[in-house]
């Protein structure tokens, strides 16, 4: 039972990472209408980006706020550069043109570091652990999991409960009724994708000291985040934040019951949910 | 015009048998591929690191100032069994391929060894673990030239037991390798008086151990032995640390850890560690001028893993066998015959012999990754506690189930 306890903790820990990529990718999608598929890239650059502060002598505390900025800013030249001529045409066209992007993003960095990646070590601060009892939890994961809670609550509130949020999900349901408003929608777009790829970028940071930073850990990681949102309901923003926390206790379940079903499970999930609900669970049928 | 038509036959004829009677005297040409992990959780101990090993092999044989034409090409088997022998297939019927190396991921690596057995090749595998390919599944067309799941586990495995490491509790890559490794490490903890508490079989390329780890934890097995390898095993060891594991009292046992995953590791969190290989750059005088030569050809500036010193001491050796033959004879069993036949001798392994199954055997030697404070300069990472020698490294062969032995 105790064991059971553990488990289910370090599938929340997990979960947060779901949770606070799948928030991004949801963000993005219901405002832009573009499947992102260079997040899981993106999220390696916010950790790559961590990696480059503290070799500059920058930590962990600063790396938080300044690595999502700089990732943020390499999206939105992204988005004015690149995506923003794909507004209007079949999803198929945006998600060829990120995944194109992913990997030449990704075969960059692999270009000049390899693939075996690069130590980050846990920040002073938040070394050592605590007995629970039931098991030995690392200080860090524990932080991971509330500051990823907080974040996802904050953007939600953003969006959902804000006037700029209004203005966000008004200019994506009549972009051209909006600007009659007098309000810049290309440049509202630009900021919202830039926030979507900040928040790949921290969960990127956040991870660093756990997994290591290395190009390709964005690849695997986003085929499940992917799921994820599915799962959750393509653009619905608390839907993604509580499947992200509830399939990483699914899956850290399967890990202790079935480990070598460990990363297939959450895709028969998927694939369960699509045929009940097509939608996602907390989407509404179009 | 029929005269025409009759004087170009005569010609080509005369000129494809003049052809054919060069290749059957004195074929002096090569061709290597490079087949690897480019760009996977294997591709720094590997993928191009092995090819560039090869390209020096070429360079320092001396082969092509005396005539001989040698061809290089790499493929990227992306660790899918099915990608790896399709290329394999290609590159014997197509590209006319003489001779396979490296081919680490030993599922790639034992179904490779299918495809060069038919066709006839040569196959000098050097990334692969599986002692399956000397042993059950041996063929008269390969040689393994580095290392093994039976070194590793006669080398760390053994140490640790009696170092009184007598329970374990394994962590398994789900695949051929970590179930050759959990194998052969299982024959030696019982044979020394051990216990197996019990394990766990994770999926190959896992990012978070810590659901793993938890269960090792909750075995109180003393020692935690990681059957897997590269990312896995970096991954794995970084979050041990984080959950104390080691700080409580078991040891971890990282059964196969190569110099690329300690840099990855860090000191910090590696030190400590033992370990098995069969090269080290920093050995002496040849091997450091060896190493010195390859980081700087690498991009990372990155000195030769055991992996691809193999490649490289393995393709000497298939020089030297050419050489002797005086030609290609473009039969692969003709030319592992006489690898088989001339003793080993390189800068990087030292003296040895190919054995009748295949097996490549030279001394292994037990390391202790260095406190960072012993570290005295980039790569520095390794200390020397013990050597196991050549006979006692790989699988006697009285105990080895290869066909080949029957004769």
């Amino acid at each position: 039972m105790q064991a059971l306890y553990a488990q289910l903790l370090v599938g929340l820990i997990n979960g947060s990472f779901y949770a606070l990529l799948s928030l991004g990718l949801a963000v993005i999608f219901g405002m832009l209408n573009i499947i992102n598929f260079a997040h899981g890239a993106l999220y390696m650059m916010g950790a790559f980006c961590a990696y480059f502060l503290l070799s500059a002598g920058i930590g962990y505390w600063w790396a938080l706020l300044l690595a999502p900025i700089a990732v943020g800013v390499f999206g939105m030249i992204l988005e004015r550069t690149m995506l923003q001529w794909l507004s209007g045409l079949d999803h198929l066209y945006g998600l060829l043109l990120t995944f194109g992007l992913a990997l030449i993003i990704q075969g960059v960095f692999q270009n000049y570091f390899g693939s075996s990646g690069l130590p980050y070590a846990i920040p002073d601060e938040l070394r050592g652990g605590m007995n629970l009892g039931f098991m030995f939890l690392p200080i860090y994961r524990g932080w991971v999991v509330i500051f990823s809670l907080i974040v996802c609550l904050a953007t939600w509130y953003l969006i959902e409960r804000t006037r700029l949020g209004a203005y966000l999900r008004a200019a994506t349901e009549n972009p051209t009724l909006v600007r009659a408003f007098g309000i810049n929608v290309p440049r509202m777009i630009t900021l919202t994708y830039g926030l979507g790829v900040g928040l790949a970028a921290l969960a990127g940071v956040l991870s660093a000291p756990i997994n290591q930073v290395r190009p390709l850990m964005g690849e695997n990681i986003i085929i499940v985040v992917f799921a994820v949102v599915v799962i959750g309901g393509m653009g619905s923003i608390m839907g993604s934040i509580i499947t992200g926390f509830a399939l990483g206790v699914i899956e850290g379940l399967t890990k202790y019951f079935y480990p070598e079903a460990s990363n297939t499970v959450v895709f028969v999930l998927m694939v369960l949910v699509l045929l009940v609900k097509p939608a996602g669970l907390t989407g509404r049928a179009a | 015009m029929k005269n025409q038509i009759f004087l170009s036959l005569l010609l080509g004829t005369a000129i494809s048998l003049s052809a054919l009677g060069a290749a059957s005297a004195q074929d002096k040409t090569v061709k290597i591929g490079a087949l690897s992990d480019q760009s996977g959780l294997y591709a720094d101990l590997g993928g191009p690191g092995s090819t560039l090993a090869a390209q020096m092999a070429v360079e320092d044989s001396g082969l092509t100032a005396k005539g001989w034409k040698i061809d290089i090409i790499s493929g990227d088997h992306q660790n899918k069994p099915d990608i790896g022998t399709a290329i394999a297939r290609q590159w014997f019927d197509v590209e006319k391929v003489d001779v396979i190396v490296d081919v680490p991921n030993s599922g790639v690596a034992l179904a490779v060894n299918n495809v060069v057995k038919e066709k006839n090749g040569v196959f000098i595998n050097s990334g692969a673990a599986t002692s399956d390919l000397t042993n059950a599944q041996c063929s008269p067309n390969t040689v393994h030239w580095t290392y093994d799941t039976y070194t590793l586990a006669h080398g760390t495995g053994q140490a640790l037991v009696k170092a009184g490491g007598d329970t374990w509790f394994f962590l398994t890559a789900d695949y051929a390798f970590g179930a050759a490794l959990e194998r052969d490490t299982t024959a030696v903890i019982l044979a020394n008086g051990g216990k197996v508490l019990g394990g766990v079989k994770h999926p190959l390329n896992t990012a978070d151990f810590s659901s793993f780890l938890l269960q090792a934890q909750a075995s109180k097995a003393k020692v935690i032995g990681l059957a897997n390898a590269g990312g896995d095993t970096t991954n794995t060891i970084k979050q041990a640390a984080e959950f104390g594991i080691v700080k409580g009292g078991q040891k971890l046992a990282a059964l196969l850890l190569f110099i690329t995953d300690v840099k990855a590791i860090g000191l910090e969190t590696a030190q400590g560690l033992n370990f098995t290989e069969t090269f080290y750059w920093d050995m002496n005088d040849k091997t450091r001028e060896f190493s010195k030569k390859f980081a700087a050809r690498m991009k990372n500036g990155a000195p030769p893993s055991m992996v691809q010193a193999g490649v490289y001491a393995g393709l000497m050796h298939y020089f030297k066998a050419l050489e002797a033959l005086g030609g290609n004879p473009h039969d692969g069993v003709k030319v592992v015959d006489k690898m088989k036949s001339i003793p080993t001798d390189d800068p990087l392994f030292g003296k040895g012999e190919v054995q009748p199954n295949g097996r490549a055997i030279h001394p292994a030697y037990l390391f202790e990754v260095k406190k960072p404070s012993e570290s005295k300069a980039p790569w520095d990472f390794y200390k020397l506690v013990g050597t196991v020698s050549a006979d006692q490294a790989f699988t006697p062969l009285s105990e080895s189930k290869c066909a080949l032995l029957k004769k």
